[in-house]
């Protein structure tokens, strides 16, 4: 029992080195780059781990990101681990924020504010799945290749949210093209005193349902056996094209509702040509996790502060929020690298 | 027929030309890279970086030529990195390729906000090369034939490929990296070197396109400019399954729908921006969802090979 005790706290110790680990050596080469850029990296992440962690109006504001960020990270975590590349996610995203944000003023005129906030929530995550149909279909019943059509769909989605913005949803009040704004007493609510908003909360359910469903259900094992061997699980008798279908379904539906948190917590209204790009961001972010739920929701709040911090920096040392891509991917890098010394070691020592 | 006037015609093929050239050497680049087994989702970072490497020479050295022989450098140190990570070690094609995709968007808008940021500099337009006769042919001569000389070596490369392809040693090898990498390990081939060129080369074709769309087509560097061309690169090279020449159409077609907004301008008449770029990608699905046949991807793409493997 002893033994086990070590082993099992070794293996924890192991996962901790191997997340934090790439995550010191990344921020040691972004301090390098920082350098050469001429800037002080111990007052840049200073001033980032201040304005982004520490101070009380940063930290709220560094937790309410996380909200959309998670719902996306829950969208990918389903997808990849039923070894569907769903790229298409900020397509999806940006339809379902312009869906909610259309409704949401117009329903909130004539319907009471608790009614029409879970509409807007299903609406976007109900747009964003069917924006999923065509990619899906072709998918389960031809074969082809979900990373082409996703992204095409993508591409697709963030013009015709556009189209819908300056076209159709066009508050006639502004000069600049943007749907009406949702007054901030209908927005979601905060989370008590705080200027917190409840997606955080959607969010960290969306990111733990995922996992335990994934993880510990007869359905995410059918999920993960598809992802795993998709021909093997034919041969089990799995419905892999029907699973194919829904796995699009509920994967495009969160980050519908990434998209529709968004703009009914925070942005209240969307703007013409407005595309934070999240899903490209949080793919890296899923992977450094291994798909994990709760490693996840640790990498998110990395990142969170990083781009919180990040911004307020930009307008104060000058250095443009783009290190935080670049941090990103060092990241990556870093962690792709730990993984294979890791297996190498692991096969030198069966030999 | 009003809408067809010949400045409307003219500015419709000069639009495509500028906007196809990169999407067909990004395209031919990922067809390279896909035909031997890897998935190269780093194309629009080496593309990127090409733009950058591009227009810092050019704007430096004042000539077109050596901007592009710095992008097509700086594409190919992309693409080593890429051989290192995916092709000797085996990560992750898809993560890494996100990882320089996203590291070259941070740090060309970086070192741009460091040096140009403030003065946003614009290159002269490059001389172009006028072909005889047919650079004379009326309203769409001049666009066609009285481009720069990089032009015509992008369709070049569609004739080189397809001679690699279909008649030299190194096509076949190739083929079998991605079709069936062990088979080509047990003729005496090496699969990772193989894999390697391919990438490399792959590096080069995209540097070449950002540098394109940097010195010739925008003449300034823009954070973030290449604006998804890697991703439909990509897709290019997916639905071309191996053609050449499908890249060839594709980049047109993309670059007709692309250039159609801006000769619809020409030709006074108004229509959103934003309809017209759904125009290419709704194409695509339109062919996909009618011709809906299985792609035929090479069994090996996006594994990693190693000897001995099971």
């Amino acid at each position: 029992m002893n033994v086990e005790r070590t082993t099992r706290s070794a293996a924890w110790a192991r996962a901790a080195l191997f997340a934090l680990g790439p995550v010191a050596v990344a921020l040691l080469a972004g301090a390098l780059l920082l350098l050469a850029m001429g800037v002080d990296p111990l007052a840049y992440y200073g001033y980032v781990a201040g304005r982004g962690l520490l101070s009380p109006s940063g930290l709220q504001a560094t937790l309410t990101r996380m909200g959309p960020l998670l719902l996306i990270a829950a969208s990918l975590i389903v997808a990849f681990r039923a070894g569907i590349w769903n790229l298409g996610g900020d397509g999806q995203f940006l339809l379902a924020a312009v869906s909610a944000a259309a409704a949401a003023p117009a329903l909130a005129a004539h319907a009471p504010v608790w009614l029409v906030l879970p509409a807007c929530l299903v609406l976007g995550a109900a747009v964003a799945a069917l924006w999923s149909l065509l990619p899906a279909l072709l998918r389960a019943f031809q074969g082809i290749n979900e990373i082409i059509t996703t992204l095409m769909m993508t591409f697709l989605g963030v013009s015709l949210a556009n189209v819908l913005i300056k076209l159709v949803f066009r508050d006639p009040a502004t000069t600049v093209p943007q749907t009406r704004t949702l007054p901030v007493a209908d927005r979601l609510p905060r989370l008590f005193d705080t200027t917190v908003s409840s997606g955080l909360l959607i969010g960290l359910v969306a990111v733990v349902a995922v996992h335990l469903v994934m993880t510990r259900t007869a359905f995410g094992l059918k999920l993960r056996t598809v992802g795993a061997n998709p021909g093997a699980a034919l041969h089990a008798g799995l419905p892999v094209p029907m699973l194919t279908v829904v796995v699009f379904g509920i994967s495009a539906a969160l980050a519908g509702l990434a998209g529709a948190v968004d703009v009914l917590g925070t942005q209240g209204n969307v703007r013409a040509d407005w595309n934070p790009a999240y899903s490209l961001t949080v793919v890296p972010l899923v992977f450094l996790a291994r798909f994990n739920g709760f490693g996840t929701i640790a990498f998110v709040f990395l990142f969170s502060v990083l781009s919180i911090g990040g911004e307020s920096a930009a307008r104060r040392l000058g250095v443009p929020g783009y290190f935080s891509l670049v941090i990103v991917a060092i990241l990556l890098v870093v962690l792709g690298l730990a993984e294979y010394l890791d297996q190498r070691r692991q096969r030198k020592g069966e030999d | 027929m009003g809408l067809f006037t010949e400045a409307f015609v003219a500015s419709l093929v000069l639009g495509a030309v500028v906007a196809g050239v990169p999407l067909l050497l990004g395209g031919l680049g990922e067809q390279l890279s896909e035909k031997a087994g890897v998935l190269n989702i780093g194309l629009e970072g080496m593309m990127l970086i090409g733009a950058y490497a591009g227009f810092v020479l050019a704007y430096e050295t004042g000539s077109a030529a050596s901007g592009f022989l710095a992008g097509a450098a700086g594409g190919m140190a992309v693409a080593a990195l890429m051989a290192v990570l995916c092709v000797r070690l085996g990560l992750n094609q898809i993560v890494i390729g996100i990882a320089l995709t996203l590291g070259a968007e941070g740090i060309t808008a970086l070192l741009h906000n460091v040096r140009f940021a403030t003065t946003y500099p614009r290159l002269d337009a490059p001389e172009t090369l006028a072909i005889p006769v047919l650079s004379r042919i009326p309203v769409v001569g001049p666009a066609l034939f009285d481009r720069p000389a990089i032009v015509y070596l992008a369709v070049l490369l569609v004739g080189i490929m397809i001679y690699v392809y279909r008649c030299t040693y190194l096509g076949i090898a190739l083929q079998a990296a991605g079709d069936r990498p062990a088979a080509l390990d047990a003729a005496g081939v090496d699969v990772v070197g193989t894999r390697t060129v391919a990438v490399l080369c792959t590096g080069l074709f995209a540097g070449l396109a950002g540098a394109f769309m940097s010195i010739v087509a925008s003449g300034v560097f823009v954070p973030f400019m290449t604006h998804g061309n890697g991703f439909i690169g990509i897709v290019l090279a997916m639905l071309a399954r191996g053609r050449p020449l499908r890249v060839l159409g594709g980049a047109l077609l993309f670059g007709v729908c692309l250039s159609l907004t801006t000769a619809l301008q020409v030709a006074g008449v108004d229509v959103p921006t934003d309809v017209i770029q759904m125009l290419p990608f709704a194409t695509v699905m339109l062919v996909l969802v009618v011709a809906g046949r299985r792609a035929s991807l090479p069994p090996a793409l996006g594994s990693s090979y190693e000897r001995g493997a099971r």
